[in-house]
């Protein structure tokens, strides 16, 4: 064939030999297929208007919190299915589905999509259909800076993911240590791929708890101290302030090894006085506050829903709020126990094992706390609650094994074990993943309008709970028995063939868990029961003043708190939707207008990062014009709010039910 | 512990629901049996270091496990008495949120049991770093390669490959460096590991206390060669270690420049042998650790550096 060589150099380029394997290719028509419909509904069923006007240049909340929620699942279903592979490879020994190569790739994208591309996004889609409703608030305080940092999260997100298919994935591990991810032993553009990918994101994650913090401390209801402040606001703010303070060094090790890996310096490096060693320091003090950024808005998610499904106030609030807040700084103070196998010395591996077994205890009496808030309650057998019911138990057990590793001479047999797998796991699909889906169930009603249906959502958490536990117990054997994370293969004569089998049967358990959880998910927005009360569960806090799903204005009257419970204050004085509001209370209201400026300065980021990946250095310049300009173009656009109406919010409020009288 | 192989199939009567109960026994038995198998070798220590973590292990497993039994007793009682279900006499008390002798309770509790792992666990660390005062070590210098381990014996000037020989009865210093990406050094049966970094070496002491045959890994990925990197440590008596370093010193092929010029290629190998080794493979080290007077203390002054 006579193509010509620009031609050639871009299929070598773009498409080399690790792109096209049956994976990969498997890839290729999904993404073909998805674009498909997407283009049929899009362009040939004319809904480009729509979608570009209510949710691309959107920059209400609740709307950005309904797109990162569908991210969030989608990288929930990539990320499984390449935890699907994973086991499946390792099912039986000396097994070749996959290659030391993809099984490196899986593990990598895994672990990475799940926390940065799945954990986090949940998190804030939580955090933005809830947190302004919480504190009986109209917005966040930066509603473009929002939407901005959800369309820096997707296309960050796209950047990973096109990896895949187009020049290659990384495959150094979601911790990606060098010198292992350095050009001379992972040459091409994976690695590139993942640390732009992380850097463009984690600008948005930056942003958005900057946002949070600011709208928490400034944008409260008046009424609403910080000793009032739902718990789940509380987690929130304590998160945002992990954010702020353990992206900055994650964003100066990528950033070096970036350099190193384009510009050929040797921070690094193999030999040339890199220090290999700084980056794993560097990583892990953002790595490790990374945990309770994930965890804690799952303990606020359960103090919210305990409370609720129990009829009953929040057993302990003040320990509550002081243990969120204990924990938040000894986050900090603990993340060498990540390496005490890296010859600290004794006195370090001794210091980080005991403030790691500090931390223990205000986790401890949260749980605790959440006991006592059944005891003496009415607990309802929810979806959400029995979310927070498996949680419990799984946490604690993934709690004391945390203990068990933080015994320093004990690490030392356990570290980087199928023992330190299941630990983890346990933790992060015990604690945060069943705390985001009790918080999906939870909060569903709020942000559509209908509840999941409860039948098929049981069956999803059990299917998912014990598929859990079948997966993740034989790992903690596995680890007993000296197995290897990371290992794509192992010998027959090691024992270990019994365990991985079971393993990988419980992994698939929790992949049809998903399924029944899509299924769900669609069939009730179909069928599911329409909430037309606001208040689905019996609810405790302000969200549940208003109606399903919030109107874009949020609170056409602002409350005012007098109790840590407000809205259960209100109904126990005899309010309700339809009476808790007087047309005389409305007034005309500012709100944020829909604004492009967020999505174009993701598709620049996009760009630049693009370039950056493959070192064409005019696409990346191109890409940085592109957001040199569209800020420039934002900051002279200064119609960034418009008013609506008094009589304008009357008949929404009106048409949802309210002002009868 | 129950021998695996040996293990009795247990009868169940009934006849409908016989044949789940088989499947469900079946599983239970192998789970429990392999539980105490040979091949859990976390639960099989052959040294000191490893003893002592292993009844770490136990100390802070029995403390959790009281713990958990103690939260999920609790925790099944709260949700069977106040289940929300008609004609549920429990008390409801929907205002109640604190409890003055409670609430520091399960700080006080916690705290307890964690104070009994903690002492432990700061004596056992230093216990570790430290080599047993009394006996001279076996020193092996160990570095990590792309996919394969080379173990150089300063003392009895022979090197090998993928494969180790100690003494039994003494303890073996490793001095662990690499000349790759970062490996860790693990012999599961003789104790914890600890990592081989390039640029650094780390000190890590390990004893087998009788003979026998282990296998060892790498702890931390390196690539896709990973997997394989395995290697096996014998442990013979003294005498007979002499015996084999002294035969392999007269016997082996010495190793040159170009041999380890070959190790470095990333490749799987085999074992292999060499009665001797050029002093430059091991890398002279800025941020290392000698030994002095049965302690290690940063190598900044090392006497051996002049």
């Amino acid at each position: 064939m006579a193509l010509p060589g620009w031609m050639l150099y871009l299929i070598h380029t773009l498409f080399p030999a690790n792109t096209r394997r049956p994976t990969e290719l498997g890839a290729d028509v999904l993404i073909i297929a998805t674009g498909a419909i997407l283009f049929y509904i899009l362009i040939i069923k004319g809904r480009w208007r729509h979608v570009w006007t209510e949710w691309i240049t959107t920059v209400d909340h609740k709307k950005i919190a309904v797109l990162y929620l569908i991210g969030a699942l989608a990288m929930l279903f990539r990320a499984g299915v390449d935890a699907l592979m994973l086991r499946t490879q390792l099912a039986l020994p000396h097994q070749g589905l996959l290659s030391a190569l993809e099984y490196d790739q899986l593990f990598t994208t895994h672990g990475t999509i799940m926390i940065f591309f799945m954990a986090m996004p949940f998190i804030f889609a939580l955090f933005n259909a809830v947190i302004p409703l919480q504190i009986g608030s109209r917005d966040v305080a930066f509603p473009r800076l929002n939407a901005m940092s959800f369309w820096l999260f997707a296309f960050g997100a796209l950047l990973l993911n096109m990896s895949f298919v187009v020049g290659g994935s990384p495959s150094a591990g979601w911790t990606a240590y060098p010198p292992l991810s350095e050009n001379v032993f992972l040459p091409g553009v994976g690695q590139n791929y993942y640390l732009m990918s992380l850097l463009i994101a984690g600008i948005g994650t930056t942003m958005t708890g900057i946002n949070f913090v600011v709208t928490i401390l400034r944008m409260r209801a008046p009424g609403m101290t910080l000793m009032k402040l739902p718990l789940f606001a509380w987690s929130a703010l304590m998160t945002s302030a992990l954010i702020i303070f353990a992206f900055p060094p994650l964003t100066v090790a990528l950033s070096m090894t970036l350099i190193d890996r384009l510009f050929q310096s040797s921070f690094f490096t193999l030999g040339h006085g890199g220090m290999p060693m700084m980056y794993v320091n560097l990583f892990w003090l953002f790595g490790h506050p990374e945990v309770y950024i994930v965890v804690l808005p799952a303990f606020g998610i359960f103090s919210e829903v305990v409370a609720t499904f129990s009829s009953k106030r929040l057993f302990g609030y003040e320990v509550m709020v002081a243990s969120l807040v204990s924990i938040m700084f000894l986050a900090y103070g603990t993340w060498v126990h990540h390496f005490f196998t890296m010859g600290a010395g004794p006195a370090v591996n001794a210091f980080f094992g005991l403030s790691t077994m500090l931390i223990a205890i205000p986790t401890g009496v949260k749980i605790f706390n959440w006991i006592f808030t059944m005891w003496g309650g009415r607990i309802r057998m929810t979806v959400a609650m029995l979310y927070q019911m498996a949680f419990i138990p799984t946490f604690v057990i993934g709690g004391a094994t945390g203990i068990i590793l933080a015994t320093v001479p004990v690490d030392y047999q356990f570290h980087n074990t199928y023992f330190l797998v299941a630990h983890f796991h346990n933790v992060l699909i015990g604690g945060t993943l069943f705390g985001l889906l009790s918080g999906m169930y939870y909060w569903w009603p709020k942000m559509f309008g209908m509840k999941l249906d409860e039948h098929q959502g049981k069956w999803a958490f059990w299917l998912f709970f014990l598929g859990f536990w079948v997966t993740f117990f034989p790992q903690y054997l596995l680890g007993l028995e000296g197995m290897q994370r990371r290992m794509n293969t192992y010998p027959f004569g090691l024992g270990w063939h019994m365990l991985n089998v079971i393993s990988t049967i419980g992994a698939f358990g929790m992949g049809a868990a998903f399924l029944v959880l899509v299924y769900n998910v669609v069939w009730s927005l179909r069928h599911g029961e329409r909430d037309v009360t606001g208040d689905a569960w019996d609810g405790r806090t302000l969200e549940w003043a208003i109606p399903s799903p919030a109107p874009e204005y949020n609170f056409a009257r602002i409350p005012v708190v007098n109790d840590r419970d407000p809205w259960w204050a209100m109904k126990e004085s005899g309010a309700t939707l339809a009476n808790s509001l007087s047309a005389s209370d409305i007034h005309a209201i500012e709100l944020p207008k829909s604004t492009p400026v967020p999505f174009l300065l993701g598709a620049s980021f996009f760009l630049f990062g693009f370039g950056m990946v493959f070192s064409w250095w005019y696409v990346a310049i191109l890409g940085l014009l592109c957001v040199i300009g569209t800020l420039i173009y934002s900051g002279f656009n200064y119609e960034e709010h418009a008013m609506l109406s008094a009589d304008a919010i009357r008949g929404t409020e009106a048409s949802l039910g309210r002002l009868q009288a | 512990m129950v021998d695996s192989d040996k293990a009795p199939l247990p009868k169940f009567p009934g006849r409908s629901s016989r044949r789940r109960w088989l499947f469900g026994a079946a599983l239970l038995v192998g789970l429990l049996t392999t539980g105490c198998g040979p091949q859990y070798v976390l639960l099989r220590p052959a040294g000191p270091v490893a003893t002592k973590e292993l009844h770490l292990f136990e100390l802070a497993g029995i403390a959790m496990g009281i713990v958990i039994v103690s939260v999920f007793v609790l925790y099944a009682i709260a949700i069977i008495r106040f289940r929300d279900r008609p004609g549920n006499r429990a008390p409801y008390m929907p205002n109640w949120h604190g409890h003055r002798l409670l609430e520091p309770l399960w700080f006080i509790v916690p705290a307890i049991l964690l104070t009994i792992i903690a002492i432990p666990t700061v004596g056992v660390t230093y216990q570790l770093a430290h080599l047993p005062k009394t006996r001279d070590p076996v020193v092996i210098d160990v570095t990590s390669l792309q996919w394969k381990w080379l173990f150089e014996y300063p003392g009895q000037h022979i090197a090998t490959v993928n494969y180790l020989v100690i003494p039994t009865g003494k303890p073996v210093l490793f001095e662990l460096t690499a000349d790759s990406p970062m490996n860790t050094f693990w012999v599961p049966q003789l104790g914890g590991m600890e990592y081989t970094m390039p640029g650094r070496v780390l000190p890590l002491w390990l004893e087998a206390s009788h003979p026998g045959l282990f296998w060892g890994h790498s702890g931390n990925f390196s690539g896709t060669g990973f997997a394989a990197m395995f290697f096996h440590v014998k442990a013979v008596s003294p005498a007979k270690f002499a015996a084999w370093a002294r035969r392999l010193h007269r016997t082996a092929a010495p190793m040159t420049l170009g041999d380890y010029h070959r190790l470095l290629t990333f490749n799987v190998v085999g074992e292999s042998s060499y009665g001797a080794y050029p002093a430059s493979t091991f890398p002279s080290t800025k941020t290392g650790f000698v030994l002095r007077g049965g302690m290690y203390t940063p190598m900044h002054n090392d006497p051996r550096k002049g």
